[in-house]
C-alpha cells in the first residue's frame, strides 16, 4: 500500500516540523508579477514622526551588502536548504532611523503586505535581497529586491518590497488577515492564528 | 446548505495504465458516484501520516453514469501530489475525492453548435471526455481536436484519439520534436496553424481550450484576433502540482 | 507568474454556497467588468485563493482554507449572480444575491 507523504516523517534536524525538502524553488504569488524599473524603484522606511528614509536603486547598490546562505521554509510545507543571496542588512538600513515603535508593516509593489515585529528584522536576521544564486533576483522571485527574513515562514519575506512602515501594534498584513499566524516561526509551526 | 454530492468520498484504485513515461491513467471505483458530465473534474485529497493534507484538481477522462471514474495524470517535476499518483499509488489503494465539479468547462451532447477542442499536454484529458461522449451520443455535430505537444513521447491517449477519428478528428501539433514524416517544423502554436487547423468563426463553434496557463491564454488571444467571439470560448487552466 | 482560473474554486465553494460559484457572473467593483467567475485569474494557491478580475487584476474574492474553517472576502464584487442554468437550486433569488 502506498503511503502519501511518508517522506514527511523526517528526522532531519535541518527541517522544521511538518516540512519536506525541495530541490526546486516554487513560485507563489498573490497577484501578477509587477514590472518595476530600476530607474523608478525606491525603498523607504517610514517612522511615526513622518520621517521617510528613502533609497533609490543607485543609492541602494552602493550600500554595504553581504552574502547570505540560508534555509528557507514555506508554510505550504516545502523547505529549501542552503539558498544563496546577496542583500543589504536591515541593521544597515535602520542605522539612522529613530523610532519608539516595535512593529513593522512591509509594503510591496503590487499591493502585498505583511507584518513583523521590528526585533525580527534586526540583529543580523533580515535583509533586502537583490541577488539570488549570484545573479540579479528574478522578478518571479521578487526582483529587483525583496525582503528576506529566513527565520520566519517565507510569506513574511515580502517580494517586490517598497517600504517598511513602523506601526504601533502588530496589525495583520495580507495573509495574516485571513488566518495566517501573526509571527510565523516555522520551528514552532506557527502557521495559522 | 451542503449537498452530499460534494462531500468527500472514498475511491479505490481499480485499474491503471501507462500513458507515457510521465503519465498514468487511473481508474477508481467510487461507490455511490453520481456520474459526471464531459469536461468536469474532481478534487483529490491525500493525507500524510502526520495529518498534513494536500488537495489537487484532476479532470475526468470519462463521463456519464456508473461508479467508475478515470483520470489521466501527468507527473509534474515540482509536484507534490502528481508524482505520488503516477509513481506510487497501487491497485487497491484508496484516496478521498469530491465531485463531480465544474459547470463552466462542460460539453453537453444536446449542444447543436460545432465544437473545437484545443489541448496542450495533459490538458487533453477533459477534451477526451468530450470526444468519448460525442462518439457515444452518435451526434452529427462536428467536433475536432487540435492537440499541441512538445514531442510524440508526451502524447496521452494517442491510440484512442486515432480510433475516435471517425467521429472527431485530431490534428497533432508538435512544439519541440516532431515524428518522422510530420509536415512542418516543430514550433510554438502560431496564429497560422490555429487558423488552418480549427473551425472558422463563421461556423460559430464552441471552443474549449485546456492546458497550462500560458498556452491557454495565447491560444485564446489568437482566436479572438481571428474573429472568434469571446463568449464562444471556454478555458480551463492547469497550474502546478 | 502562472495563475489558475476560477474553475478551481468549484470544489472548495461547493460546501459554502447553494449555487455554483465558477459559473456565476460577477461585476468587478474596481473596473466594472462583468464576467463569469470561471474567467477570473486565481493566484496564491495553495496558501489561499486570490481571485482577480481578468480585466484590471483587482481582487474580487479572497478565500483561505485553514484548519477550523474558511475565511472569505467578496468585497471586490459589486454583485454576484448565479447562472440561470444552474441545476443546483439557489437558496435565494438572483436579485437577493446582489451585493449593494
Amino acid at each position: 500500500m502506498a503511503v502519501f507523504g511518508a517522506r514527511r516523517r523526517n528526522n532531519d534536524p535541518a527541517l522544521p516540523p511538518g516540512q519536506h525538502l525541495t530541490e526546486s524553488f516554487p513560485v507563489l504569488s498573490a497577484g501578477p508579477t509587477p514590472r518595476i524599473e530600476r530607474e523608478t524603484w525606491s525603498f523607504s522606511i517610514e517612522t511615526e514622526s513622518g520621517d521617510v528614509h528613502r533609497w533609490s536603486w543607485e543609492d541602494f547598490v552602493t550600500l554595504p551588502s553581504e552574502e547570505i546562505s540560508t534555509d528557507i521554509h514555506c508554510v505550504t510545507s516545502w523547505s529549501k536548504l542552503g539558498t544563496n543571496w546577496r542583500g543589504v542588512s536591515l541593521d544597515t538600513l535602520f542605522a539612522d532611523v529613530q523610532t519608539s515603535r516595535q512593529f513593522v508593516m512591509a509594503h510591496s509593489y503590487g499591493g502585498y503586505t505583511t507584518n513583523l515585529p521590528l526585533s525580527d528584522l534586526l540583529n543580523g536576521r533580515a535583509w533586502i535581497a537583490y541577488e539570488y544564486d549570484g545573479a540579479p533576483l528574478d522578478p518571479e522571485h521578487g526582483g529587483p529586491a525583496r525582503l528576506l527574513v529566513p527565520h520566519l515562514y517565507f510569506w513574511k519575506s515580502a517580494k517586490w518590497v517598497r517600504s517598511l512602515v513602523l506601526q504601533d501594534a502588530d496589525h495583520p498584513g495580507f495573509w495574516e488577515q485571513y488566518g495566517y499566524h501573526l509571527h510565523g516561526d516555522p520551528w514552532r509551526e506557527e502557521r495559522y492564528s | 446548505m451542503t449537498d452530499s454530492a460534494f462531500a468527500w468520498r472514498q475511491g479505490r484504485l481499480a485499474l491503471s495504465a501507462t500513458l507515457s513515461s510521465s503519465a498514468r491513467s487511473l481508474t477508481f471505483d467510487v461507490p455511490g458516484w453520481p456520474g459526471s458530465q464531459p469536461g468536469q473534474h474532481i478534487d483529490i485529497r491525500l493525507t500524510a501520516p502526520d495529518g498534513y493534507q494536500a488537495v489537487r484538481s484532476y479532470s475526468l477522462a470519462n463521463s456519464g453514469a456508473g461508479e467508475r471514474l478515470e483520470l489521466g495524470v501527468e507527473r509534474l517535476p515540482d509536484g507534490e501530489v502528481s508524482p505520488f499518483l503516477v509513481d506510487e499509488l497501487e491497485i487497491g489503494d484508496e484516496v478521498e475525492l469530491r465531485g463531480p465539479l465544474g459547470r463552466w468547462f462542460v460539453w453537453q451532447p444536446e449542444e447543436t453548435r460545432p465544437v473545437q477542442l484545443i489541448g496542450g499536454g495533459s490538458g487533453v484529458v477533459p477534451l477526451l471526455a468530450m470526444m468519448r461522449a460525442h462518439a457515444d451520443a452518435r451526434t452529427p455535430v462536428p467536433m475536432r481536436l487540435l492537440y499541441s505537444l512538445r514531442s510524440p513521447e508526451n502524447a496521452l491517449y494517442q491510440e484512442e484519439l486515432r480510433s475516435l477519428s471517425d467521429t472527431a478528428a485530431t490534428t497533432w501539433h508538435y512544439t519541440r520534436v516532431a515524428p518522422e514524416g510530420w509536415a512542418g517544423e516543430p514550433a510554438r502554436l502560431t496564429a497560422d496553424v490555429i487558423r488552418a487547423e480549427t473551425l472558422a468563426p463563421e461556423s460559430d463553434p464552441i471552443t474549449y481550450i485546456c492546458g497550462p496557463t500560458g498556452f491557454v491564454e495565447s491560444v485564446a488571444h489568437e482566436l479572438t484576433r481571428l474573429g472568434h467571439h469571446p463568449d464562444g470560448i471556454r478555458t480551463e487552466r492547469f497550474g502546478g502540482a | 507568474m502562472t495563475h489558475l482560473d476560477g474553475n478551481v474554486l468549484a470544489g472548495v465553494t461547493s460546501s459554502l454556497f447553494a449555487f455554483d460559484l465558477p459559473t456565476a457572473t460577477g461585476q468587478c467593483d474596481a473596473c466594472g467588468d462583468v464576467a463569469s467567475l470561471a474567467e477570473a485569474m486565481v493566484y496564491g494557491a495553495p496558501l489561499g485563493f486570490v481571485v482577480r478580475c481578468r480585466n484590471c487584476s483587482g481582487i474580487l474574492v479572497l478565500l483561505v482554507e485553514r484548519p477550523g474553517g474558511v475565511r472569505l472576502n467578496m468585497r471586490g464584487l459589486r454583485w454576484l449572480m448565479p447562472s440561470a442554468t444552474d441545476s443546483h437550486p439557489p437558496a435565494a433569488t438572483p436579485e437577493a444575491a446582489r451585493f449593494s
